[in-house]
Formats: structure tokens, C-alpha cells, sequence
């Protein structure tokens, strides 16, 4: 038996223990924000935080999260008010919508632990998700718009 | 019950399959619909026990809602009114519009932008409205989401919706109030009569209105561009905060009760089936439910899925181990198994060193060239593609009672209808077709051969089945775009000037997913760029020559254009430099005056995306200004061209919209290529939504170098070699344009593409610009093929 956080709310999970936590969170949980993209940790759209370092869930083995706090983009903020999403929205970042998800989880991790991150590391976070729509301009403006209005840690 | 979906859809052509004469936008749905019809006459289907019983849901309206469209209205109410309207608008008792979006939303925002054009003629708050994704249904007209023309193709029809819905509260109002309608105005979602200071919401008139008869499309009135509210404004896409929230429903997101997953090992080798299967082992891990071996498809292959064995299981995890554990024999075809990219690419050369199937020929171009004082050739190679949209295929279908119910994430919900009841024997109108959103499509969501897949072993199973496509099946069974290399020779002038221009471009064509054998291009692929440059040159002639095909051939984003905008704008900058200039002054030379240009001239005639060229003409003017305006905005001609830094250009015609973009990359001392900046000028037409106009050409930047740095599908013994982002790169953030400026030229023009146009231009001003840099010339994609310094 594996317990677990997953935005708050404690979890059991009594099946594989490989299967990735992507997996997990989709089907057992229906938490449907995180992405498969690629099954092999390059693309970033199934970006979640463990203990607050993003992760990627298609990776990693439900097993090894036992015991820690999953967040998935559900459970960044109550309304989707963390300053990424209403940067997100205001810039009218996304196209299709698919990778985004990870992309934010991705971003809320750099903005937890650099608030003011510089152009170098927003790219160095950042250049780990693909977005095939190419938003990436937009992405990283309404990371320094976030950053601007301020995230709490 | 005869649908008119506004002006500029054109009735379909049909074809001969086994020909190449396809044209129009059109002509692929003609193509299918005839297919599926022989298909459908022959039968093909599985064994199957239909377990569940339970209703179709549907209904998007409440009872008591006003509905305008062609459902609802009499036969003798069509008869009357000259216009149908192709989109569902409807209003709810509570005063609440609903606006059925009946075109597939992947990023372009046509799901927003469409109904936001009702929203604004009709005059009502857009907050007030709902916004319902559409069922496929033939009563919409095309849903074929494609080919850069949702708002093209439906602008006209959402105004006159609009007015229409506008008129009929007017007159319900007017009657109740008794007053005359010329006195009352629906403004902002109440109608008012100001002399009596009566008003009423559409709620309280919903009633009244449904009963008037339909009004005459003459007696419609339509805001002027200073009354609108929305069009031309900045506003929110209508999922943005679904997306960013993680609430937006995506393919892989629909959950059915008892619903199994479904991956599937498919013969690697084209047009091959299973020999045996050993599934012993796969039925051994923990929830795995069961096998299907799925029957092959018989040619043409239109959107048949391509067989082999799938894993059933509670979760995708238990399937997808299920399916390392399956033992496999493939029966391979011999005609595909021989395809080795290295190779083909040989045959391709081969093919366009001989003369080819003359598609325009004006003067003569074997005299003008015999003559010439200056004499220059060049190969250009564009490689095969995957689409690799962020989202792979994945599809769930039902089956209760020989009906289908399916959600998928496609780009044409009417074609899934025709594929999915072609496979299973029953009627396109038994199979209802949910769109979802969809993550990303470039073309490869217009083909629903992973939704086939989800019916037929939702019968063979009677649950509900969810298929998933892992990365490496959605590179490895893609319809692809199709490999092109291209053979150019160009006869100069003593001063530089070009008289004569010879263009051979060879591909396997599209059409040959629809007619097996087929080695030329369909009009609707020549006509992206082979024959329809705009220059005023004395001798050209364009040649398609054949080639063979070995893999299920489709359309991607901006399909010919990409390659043969790369050979004609890289050969331009070529005779450019040989003659001592740069691309842009040499371009406005050779496309001469302003002025429309007439192909029929020249034995052919434009295909212009299936559109009249006297909507929209081939102008010249509308080329000349978006190059120079894109000269002027990235300083090319006073930029300094270093080792280290430098700019490219180019400026392309396609999906009637005029685009010209220049890139600036710099290199570092280690061979490091980067790009700073690019600049887009894009002449669309008129907009309805300029944000996300800016949006498709950023996009298109993005996806422009992809495929110009680094995109590149090979096979070797038959089999797509490439598995994963890993050995199929797109551009990441930093390999991206750090700055895309993009101008949307003023116009007055009809509404042209935008989706697709901003894409080809993108490699030849790449590859330009790292000749200015290094002086080498790059005719080979991907560039990192070959190392700038």
C-alpha cells in the first residue's frame, strides 16, 4: 500500500507500483490536467511537483513518491489565481492548450525558489518543455509578468 | 434539404480515383465520401457482441430554446428564406446565447473568433453567451477543420446570423409593443424601443421571436466596422481558463463507465498484417482484459486504420506493458520493406533530373536557356515529416445496438462518421462523433484512423474502449508529409536579370492515400507553389515528376508550400547573389509590376485554393508591399551581415494570404546557431481576431524552424526509424525565435488563411540568412544535417 499527498488530500494506491504517477493521477484520481506527451521525460507536459520540485510523472514510478506531496496544476491555487494563470490568461499564452499545464507546473516551481529569476534561467527551467504550437515568447513573457506581480513562496 | 453555406465554399469536384485530378478544397472530401461508399458497399467488419443498452446523449439546448438553423426550420421555411445559417444559434427561456462553434478549436481560436462574430452582429454581451462545440453533422457544411479557411469559409455565414437572430427579436419586440420595428434596437442584449422607454431582454422575446417567419437575407441589416464591439479586439480565447486551470477536456480526458484502454502493436512495415499472434504472456499482466487482432484495410487506404493487435486492459499502463509481452509475425509486404530514406532520396533526384509532367509552361524555356549568359542550377531536399502534435491520436467509442457514439480529439468530425461506419457497416448518421479539443492537429487530426480503432474494439469488446497512441506510434504510423526534392535551373541575363526559370519538383503524393499507385500530385498539391509563382519572367516552365509512395502520405501545416517555398526563395536568393544583389531587390524584380497575373496564360490555371481568382486574385501588389514593409521593419537592407550575425528573408504567396518574414540568427564561436529575432508581415485580409492572428504567425516561426532545423523522418527496412523527441526534435524555447515581431497588414480584403501561410517562409530566410553568415548554402534540410561553421 502506497500513501500519498496529492493536492492536500491523503491518497492510497494498492495497485503497481511501477506504473508512473502520470498514470495515477489521470486515471485513478481523474485529476486529467497532467499530459502524456512523450512517456519518456521530454516533452514536460505531464510536469507536477513533488514536495515542490517539478517532476515528470510519466517517469516516475508511483512508488517513489510514496510518503510526499504530489501538486498537480488542479492544486496550485483554490481558483486558478496563482499569478501564472492570470499572467497565462491575460497574454492569451496558450494555443491548443495541451502542454500548458506543464508548462505553468514548470514555471511555479522556477518562481518558488527564484521569484526574479533573469532571462538565463527562465530559459535554462523552461527549454525542458516543448510546446509544438510554439507559445514560447509568450511563455516566457507571462513568467516575468508573473514574477512582476509577485509569487509567494 | 439543400444547404447554402455562404459564398465562397465551392461545390465539390468529384475524381477518378487512380488519377490525378483532383481540385478544389473540396476534392479530398469528394474523394472520401466515393471511397467510403464502395467500402461501405463491400462491407468490412469484426465479430462482435453488443453488451450495454444505453441512450445517446445530445441534446445541447434546453426545451423552450429558440434554435436557428436548418433543423428546425420547415421545408417550406427553407424554401423561403435564401440563406441557411451553418451554425446553430440558439436562445435559451433565461436569456442565455448559445453558440454552437461547428469547427474544431486546436490552438487556431476559430472556436472564439467564429462565434464572437455572431455575438458582435447580433449585438449581445459575450459574456452572456455559451459556447457548444458541434457533433459532426453534414447539416453544417464542412467541418473539415483545414486548409487555413474556418474563418474564410464562415465569416459571411456567422454575420448573417447574427442580423438575422438581431431582426427577428426587433420585429417580436415591435409586435409586442406595438410599434414599428424601425423604432426598436437590439443593442447589447436588450431590445429597446426609446420613444415608449420600453425594453426587454431576449428572454422574455425568445417566445415571440420563434414563431415570425425567417427573414429575406435583403431585408437584413449589418453593423458597420465602427459598431463593432468585438471584432478586431483582444479577448480571451473562450478555454483559456479551462487550460490554465487544467479543466479543459482533451481526447484522453473523456472517461466512459467501464471503459477499457486500448494500445496497439501495428505492422511496421506499410500495407503488411499479422502472420500469428502469441498473446499468452500478455494475458498474464495484471489487468490486462484481453486481445483483438484487428483486420487489415483494403486500398485506398483513406482513413482505414492499418491493422495489427491490440491490448485491452483496465488502465493504459497495464495495457502498454501487455503489449512489450505480445509475440508478433508479420506477414510484410515486399513492395514497402525494400524503403530506405538514403536510397529513395536517389530516386527522388533521379526522377527530377528527367523532364516530368508540364503543369505551366510560358515561352519556351529550352531556347531561352540555351542562350543564356549565365546559367545556374541547384538541387533543394525537404526530408518526410511527422506532425507530432503535443497531444498523439487517442480516441473512446461505444457501441450499443449497431449505433457508434465516439469522442475524439479530430479535425473532422463528418469524416469520422464516414470511417467509423465504413468499418463497421452501418450508416455515417448511426455514428456520432464528439469533438473534443484538441491538443494540437497540423493536418494529422483530419485523418480519424485512430478513431476507427476505438469503434472497432469497442465492438469486439461491448465497453467502452479509450485507444492510445504512445509518442512512438504517432511518429512511426503518421500520415506523413511528404518527402520533396526539387530540381531548379535559371537563365540569366548579362545583367543578372532571370528570362528563363525551370522548377521539377517530385514528392509522393497525398492523392496516393486516396488513389493507390498515384506518383504525381493531386491540383490541390501543385498548386502549392510548383506552378503558381508570381513572376514576371518570359520563359517558365514547372514540371512535377513522379515518385513512388511507401507510407500513408497527408497533409501538415502549410502541406507543398514548406518545400517548395524553400526551393523557390532559396533559389531566388541564389540568383540573387550571382548577380551581385539581395533577395528583396531581386524578388521585386522578378515578380515585375503590380498587377493580377493571369495563369490560364501560361496553359494552367491557379488552383488558389480551390477560391475564384476573381475573389482572390494572385497580386502581385499585395507581395511587393509585405516585403518591402518586412524589409523596412528588420533594417535588411542596411543590416551589417557578420560571421556572427545576420538576416534572411523571404516572401511567399499561400492560402491566399501574402507573408513575408525575416530572421536574424547569430552563431557563436562554437557553431551555435540562435535566433534573435524574426520579423512576419502578413497581408490576411481582413481579421476578426488580430491577437490570434499574431498568434498563428508565432506559432508558425516556431514551427518553421522545426522543420527547417531539425525535423526529419527516415526508414530503413521498410520502418520509420524515429521513435521519440529524442531522435525527432522539435524547437524547444531556446532553439526558438527569442523575439517574433508580426504586423497584420491593414486590408479590406476578403478574409484569407492564416493557420498555415506563416510557416514556409521560415526555412528559405533561415537557410539565406546562414549564407550571409558563413557562405554556405544550405539546400539540404534539416540544417543540422550540415554544420554552419
Amino acid at each position: 500500500m502506497i500513501e500519498l499527498l496529492v493536492n492536500g488530500q491523503a491518497r492510497k494506491f494498492d495497485g503497481d507500483g511501477e506504473m508512473p504517477l502520470l498514470w495515477y493521477l489521470r486515471e485513478e484520481l481523474r485529476l486529467t490536467g497532467s499530459k502524456y506527451g512523450c512517456g519518456a521525460g521530454l516533452c514536460g507536459s505531464c510536469t507536477v511537483h513533488v514536495d515542490g520540485e517539478a517532476v515528470r510523472s510519466c517517469v516516475t514510478p508511483v512508488k517513489a513518491v510514496a510518503g510526499k506531496k504530489v501538486t498537480t496544476i488542479e492544486g496550485l491555487s483554490p481558483n486558478g489565481t496563482h499569478p501564472l494563470q492570470v499572467a497565462w490568461e491575460r497574454l492569451n499564452v496558450a494555443q491548443c492548450g495541451y502542454c500548458q499545464a506543464g508548462q505553468i507546473m514548470m514555471a511555479a516551481a522556477l518562481l518558488a525558489k527564484t521569484p526574479k529569476p533573469t532571462d538565463a534561467q527562465i530559459d535554462g527551467a523552461m527549454d525542458a518543455n516543448i510546446c509544438r504550437c510554439g507559445t514560447y515568447t509568450r511563455v516566457r513573457a507571462a513568467i516575468k509578468a508573473a514574477a512582476a506581480a509577485g509569487v509567494k513562496a | 434539404m439543400k444547404i447554402n453555406y455562404g459564398v465562397s465554399v465551392p461545390a465539390p469536384e468529384t475524381a477518378k480515383a487512380g488519377t490525378a485530378t483532383v481540385a478544389g478544397v473540396g476534392a479530398i472530401a469528394a474523394l472520401t465520401r466515393e471511397a467510403y461508399a464502395r467500402l461501405r458497399a463491400e462491407g468490412v467488419s469484426l465479430e462482435v457482441v453488443p453488451m450495454e443498452r444505453r441512450g445517446f446523449l445530445g441534446a445541447v439546448f434546453s426545451a423552450g430554446a429558440l434554435v436557428l438553423g436548418a433543423g428546425v426550420l420547415a421545408d417550406e421555411a427553407q424554401a423561403a428564406v435564401s440563406w441557411q445559417p451553418s451554425v446553430y444559434l440558439g436562445f435559451e427561456p433565461d436569456g442565455k446565447v448559445v453558440i454552437t462553434a461547428h469547427r474544431s478549436e486546436m490552438g487556431t481560436g476559430s472556436k472564439t473568433s467564429l462565434p464572437l462574430v455572431v455575438a458582435d452582429e447580433l449585438d449581445v454581451d459575450w459574456k452572456s453567451v455559451r459556447v457548444e462545440q458541434a457533433l459532426g453533422d453534414q447539416k453544417y457544411g464542412s467541418q473539415n477543420t483545414d486548409g487555413s479557411c474556418s474563418v474564410r469559409d464562415f465569416v459571411q455565414a456567422m454575420h448573417v446570423a447574427g442580423a438575422t437572430a438581431r431582426l427577428l427579436f426587433e420585429r417580436a419586440a415591435a409586435e409586442k409593443w406595438g410599434v414599428p420595428a424601425s423604432e426598436v434596437a437590439l443593442k447589447l442584449g436588450r431590445v429597446s424601443h426609446a420613444k415608449s422607454g420600453k425594453s426587454a431582454g431576449l428572454g422574455e422575446l425568445v417566445a415571440a421571436a420563434a414563431k415570425l417567419p425567417m427573414p429575406d437575407k435583403g431585408e437584413l441589416r449589418f453593423k458597420k466596422a465602427e459598431e463593432y464591439r468585438y471584432i478586431g479586439k483582444t479577448l480571451p480565447v473562450v478555454d483559456q481558463h479551462g487550460i490554465v486551470t487544467g479543466k479543459a477536456q482533451f481526447g484522453a480526458d473523456v472517461v466512459r463507465p467501464g471503459m477499457l484502454y486500448a494500445v496497439i502493436e501495428r505492422p511496421p512495415v506499410y500495407d503488411s498484417k499479422v502472420k500469428s499472434v502469441d498473446d499468452g504472456e500478455a494475458l498474464k499482466v495484471r489487468g490486462v482484459a484481453k486481445t483483438v487482432t484487428l483486420p487489415g484495410f483494403k486500398q485506398p487506404h483513406l482513413f482505414q486504420q492499418v491493422g495489427g493487435v491490440a491490448v485491452l486492459a483496465n488502465s493504459t499502463w497495464a495495457a502498454m506493458q501487455g503489449r512489450r509481452k505480445l509475440k508478433v509475425e508479420w506477414d510484410v509486404n515486399p513492395a514497402h520493406a525494400g524503403f530506405e530514406s538514403e536510397a529513395y532520396k536517389r530516386e527522388l533526384f533521379e526522377s527530377v533530373h528527367k523532364p516530368g509532367k508540364v503543369l505551366r509552361n510560358r515561352g519556351d524555356f529550352d531556347a531561352a536557356y540555351a542562350k543564356a549568359a549565365k546559367k545556374i542550377e541547384a538541387d533543394y531536399y525537404m526530408p518526410m515529416l511527422a506532425h507530432a502534435p503535443m497531444e498523439p491520436p487517442v480516441a473512446v467509442a461505444e457501441w450499443r445496438d449497431g449505433k457508434v457514439e465516439t469522442w475524439s480529439p479530430t479535425q473532422n468530425p463528418q469524416a469520422v462518421q464516414e470511417a467509423v461506419a465504413a468499418a463497421m457497416g452501418v450508416k455515417p448518421a448511426d455514428v456520432t462523433a464528439h469533438v473534443t479539443l484538441l491538443g494540437g492537429g497540423f493536418g494529422r487530426k483530419s485523418k480519424p484512423d485512430y478513431v476507427v480503432e476505438a469503434a472497432l474494439l469497442a465492438k469486439a469488446t461491448g465497453k467502452p474502449v479509450q485507444v492510445v497512441w504512445t509518442r512512438e506510434d504517432d511518429l512511426r504510423f503518421d500520415y506523413y508529409h511528404s518527402v520533396a526534392a526539387m530540381h531548379m535551373k535559371g537563365g540569366l541575363s548579362d545583367t543578372g536579370k532571370v528570362e528563363s526559370w525551370l522548377f521539377r519538383s517530385a514528392f509522393p503524393p497525398i492523392l496516393s492515400t486516396f488513389a493507390p499507385g498515384a506518383e504525381l500530385g493531386a491540383e490541390f498539391e501543385t498548386g502549392m507553389g510548383l506552378n503558381e509563382i508570381l513572376f514576371d519572367v518570359p520563359h517558365i516552365r514547372a514540371e512535377n515528376c513522379p515518385a513512388k509512395h511507401h507510407v500513408r502520405q497527408g497533409w501538415m501545416r502549410a502541406v507543398c508550400h514548406l518545400f517548395h517555398a524553400f526551393g523557390i526563395h532559396s533559389f531566388v536568393d541564389e540568383l540573387a547573389r550571382a548577380s551581385g544583389t539581395n533577395y528583396v531587390d531581386y524578388f521585386l524584380k522578378i515578380i515585375g509590376p503590380d498587377r493580377q497575373v493571369d495563369l490560364t496564360k501560361d496553359g494552367t490555371k491557379a488552383w488558389n485554393n480551390g477560391q475564384p481568382v476573381e475573389t482572390f486574385p494572385l497580386d502581385t501588389g499585395r507581395l511587393r508591399r509585405v516585403l518591402e514593409m518586412c524589409a523596412e521593419k528588420s533594417g535588411y537592407a542596411k543590416f551589417q551581415n557578420t560571421k556572427s550575425r545576420a538576416i534572411g528573408i523571404a516572401a511567399h504567396r499561400s492560402f491566399l494570404s501574402y507573408i513575408a518574414t525575416a530572421v536574424e540568427i547569430a552563431i557563436d564561436a562554437q557553431g551555435n546557431l540562435t535566433i534573435p529575432n524574426v520579423w512576419t508581415v502578413a497581408d490576411v485580409g481582413q481579421v476578426v481576431m488580430p491577437d490570434r492572428v499574431k498568434s498563428q504567425f508565432e506559432g508558425a516561426a516556431v514551427f518553421g524552424v522545426s522543420l527547417a532545423m531539425m525535423g526529419e523522418i527516415t526508414a530503413r527496412d521498410g520502418r520509420v526509424v524515429q521513435g521519440n523527441f529524442n531522435n525527432y526534435p522539435v524547437a524547444r524555447l531556446k532553439q526558438s525565435p527569442r523575439r517574433i515581431d508580426v504586423t497584420i497588414v491593414d486590408s479590406k480584403a476578403p478574409h484569407a488563411g492564416v493557420g498555415e501561410p506563416g510557416a514556409p517562409v521560415i526555412a528559405p530566410a533561415l537557410t539565406s540568412a546562414i549564407f550571409a553568415a558563413t557562405g554556405k548554402r544550405i539546400r539540404e534540410l534539416p540544417i543540422r544535417r550540415t554544420k554552419p561553421v
